[in-house]
């Protein structure tokens, strides 16, 4: 198995007939995911890419069946696109959007509460590159052809970093059972932990890989998440070793702004919890494959 | 988004937060005015910078006459302010602000930001006013008091009372500190701020409570719905060429360096300066063209650079998803043909087509240095330097 995403996953797209949307969804039908719909509100009944637009996605979910939602809704509408998407019933919305104001986000977050927890919506990004479940689905922005079907679970919070990580791998013959981007955000909706939490529990992967960067609470609390719950080993990498105090370096939530935030601090706090760490962004692929031979997961 | 002392004071003032009587001025002649006007006869005048610090840099002048208020402006105006946040550079002091000096009984702190591990907002204060919250977390941690405020509802009361009490203020002074503390929450939670910051917050020996420094900073993906915020952007107070950067959509940070450096993808940025940093270089910035990377983006981005005059290398670093190789690689030719670089240059291209992208530099008439991995492309960078 994969986590999140799996072969037949029905999957929605919120934002359908924008030009984002629809270049990122036919990326997707190409890849093999089963995109069932769209929503764009105003312009329902319409067929875009050969398949249905509806107005809202309680009316979607309805008719499709679909499980899942990606949502690139500009950032202004964003967090109401989110929400509708939680009031639907859809199970996993990955949201692509940069730019979702961080009191919009813990708006959303508060809103999601209301529901019980199976009926709890799981909200991946925003501000990510989306998920893949290799050879399965495809859920997001992601080049697909750069991730060879295989049993390491990656999380990151960076897309482009995700990406060197994955061909790393495939250049030494290693391959991904999902890869979740959780974006850049100061507060998003998945975290390292929730992920890997799902990766402990799913039986295809062997180990995880982690890729964090300075600012937040996120990793370490991941890590020790890992050492007091997880069998699979964990290898990370810490993204901002140069990067000054107090600086936001690109992502908004890149910014060191309490102890425990920088990639120094980071990495000595994950090494005590057991984590294996990359000591380059060069070498994560390497470092797994050492991994996997230490724990004789070939 | 950061905005100046006196605006941020503006802000909470409308939001029911008692400050000192003052006034921005821009000269001396102005300056004197103001005092005349705020009347009394002991002023503080105040260098506003994008900076926290500024007593200690000599940017605060306490002054018993109208007179020595205009000397006291005339001595800070157009110079640069350089405290320990605003690096050797310091920054440029445009605008004083003049106000009634204030009759200090007790200096407190109050401050909020959003606790990115509850997902709400906190509210962090402490008796020991005056000391910076890095400071006080080492030396006095005891008396920190936080509060965690669930936004659905907003502040409550009884929180804002809890912490007036915590801070040990006299009985009859706690609504009238509490409504402080609930007018720092409300113009935190309505204007879309990632940070206020009231240091010191002063009981004065006539019982009043008064915001007497404060700062604010702003969410920047915010702006969109806070006109009246963004105009308060002073871009004076801020490095030329990352003001260059974000007025063209570019996250661009400045740094000590010379190694300049184009990316795509915030992430991939930072591990290509970590890398350049294990290679025995200096990274001269930060830069993420963003995930797409289009040619005009790296046109920008040449350019850019080619205005940092600390760099003496530029190292880029492209990971070509969706956009591929020999699209951005065009995008670099371009750029050359309309931007003359005269420093050495790598370039380590990956990921879709990057054999088709690699050719197309090959066979272009510009000079560079290819490079296969992260950290082949690091170590070229530091290498030619030598």
């Amino acid at each position: 198995m994969s986590i999140i995403i799996h072969k037949n996953t029905k999957i929605l797209v919120q934002g359908f007939t924008g030009k984002i949307g629809s270049f990122h969804a036919e990326e997707m039908i190409k890849y093999g995911s089963n995109v069932v719909g769209g929503v764009t509100p105003g312009k329902g009944g319409m067929t875009h890419l050969n398949l249905p637009v509806f107005n809202t996605v309680k009316e979607a979910v309805d008719q499709t069946g679909a499980s899942t939602s990606i949502l690139f809704v500009p950032p202004a509408f964003a967090a109401d696109s989110a929400m509708e998407a939680a009031d639907a019933g859809i199970k996993t919305c990955v949201a692509i959007t940069d730019g979702i104001p961080s009191h919009d986000m813990v708006k959303i977050k508060r809103y999601m509460r209301r529901y019980p927890k199976d009926k709890k919506m799981g909200l991946v990004g925003p501000n990510c590159a989306g998920i893949i479940s290799p050879g399965k689905s495809m859920l997001g922005i992601m080049p697909g052809h750069i991730y060879k079907e295989g049993k390491i679970g990656i999380v990151s919070r960076s897309g482009t970093l995700g990406y060197e990580a994955a061909q790393q791998l495939k250049d030494l013959d290693i391959g991904v059972s999902t890869s979740v981007g959780i974006g850049g955000d100061p507060i998003n909706g998945s975290s390292f932990r929730d992920i890997i939490e799902k990766f402990e529990n799913d039986d295809e992967t062997i180990a995880v890989l982690m890729i964090g960067e300075i600012g937040g609470p996120q990793e370490v609390e991941a890590g020790k998440f890992a050492k007091e719950n997880m069998s699979k080993p964990v290898i990370a990498y810490i993204a901002g070793l140069t990067a000054p105090k107090g600086r936001v370096m690109g992502h908004a939530g890149a910014i060191v702004s309490a102890y425990g935030e920088s990639a120094v601090e980071k990495v000595e706090l994950l090494k005590e919890y057991g984590v294996t760490i990359s000591k380059n962004p060069s070498v994560m692929g390497e470092t797994v494959k050492k991994v996997l031979l230490e724990n004789n997961l070939n | 988004m950061d905005i100046h002392e006196y605006q941020a004071k503006k802000i909470l003032s409308d939001f029911g937060v008692k400050i000192p009587t003052g006034g921005v001025v821009y000269s001396p002649e102005n300056a004197e005015n103001k005092a005349r006007e705020i009347g009394g006869s002991k002023w503080v005048v105040k260098a506003q910078v994008h900076s926290g610090a500024r007593g200690k840099a000599g940017g605060i002048i306490i002054c018993n006459s109208p007179l020595e208020v205009a000397d006291a402006t005339d001595k800070l105006l157009g110079k640069k302010l350089i405290t320990n946040q605003t690096g050797p550079e310091g920054k440029i002091i445009n605008r004083i602000y003049i106000e009634e000096a204030t009759d200090i009984k007790h200096e407190l702190y109050l401050g909020l930001v959003f606790d990115r591990s509850s997902e709400s907002i906190m509210v962090v204060a402490s008796t020991e006013g005056g000391m910076s919250v890095e400071e006080i977390s080492k030396e006095k941690p005891e008396t920190i008091i936080r509060s965690k405020i669930e936004v659905a509802v907003g502040i409550q009361q009884f929180q804002a009372r809890e912490i007036a009490f915590g801070l040990g203020i006299e009985s009859k002074l706690i609504s009238r500190a509490a409504n402080t503390i609930i007018g720092c929450y409300k113009a935190f939670s309505e204007l879309d701020a990632t940070m206020v910051e009231v240091n010191p917050l002063v009981v004065s020996h006539q019982d009043e409570i008064l915001a007497l420094d404060c700062k604010m900073s702003f969410d920047n993906n915010a702006m969109f719905r806070r006109d009246e915020i963004a105009e308060l952007r002073d871009k004076t107070q801020e490095n030329s060429n990352e003001v260059y950067a974000s007025d063209r959509g570019m996250n661009y940070v400045s740094l000590d360096g010379n190694i300049g450096n184009i990316i795509n993808g915030a992430g991939l940025a930072m591990a290509s300066m970590d890398m350049i940093k294990l290679a025995g270089g200096q990274p001269a910035n930060f830069l993420d063209v963003g995930g797409g990377a289009t040619p005009e983006k790296i046109v920008k981005a040449f350019k850019l650079i080619s205005m940092d005059t600390k760099v003496k290398v530029i190292l880029v670093n492209i990971f070509a998803g969706i956009n591929r190789c020999d699209w951005v690689a065009e995008g670099i030719v371009q750029a050359l043909s309309k931007i003359e670089i005269k420093h050495p240059l790598v370039i380590r291209l990956a990921g879709t087509n990057v054999e088709k992208g690699n050719e197309i530099l090959k066979k272009s008439n510009i000079n560079y240095i290819e490079a296969s991995t992260l950290e082949d492309a690091a170590n070229k960078a530091v290498k030619v330097l030598r």
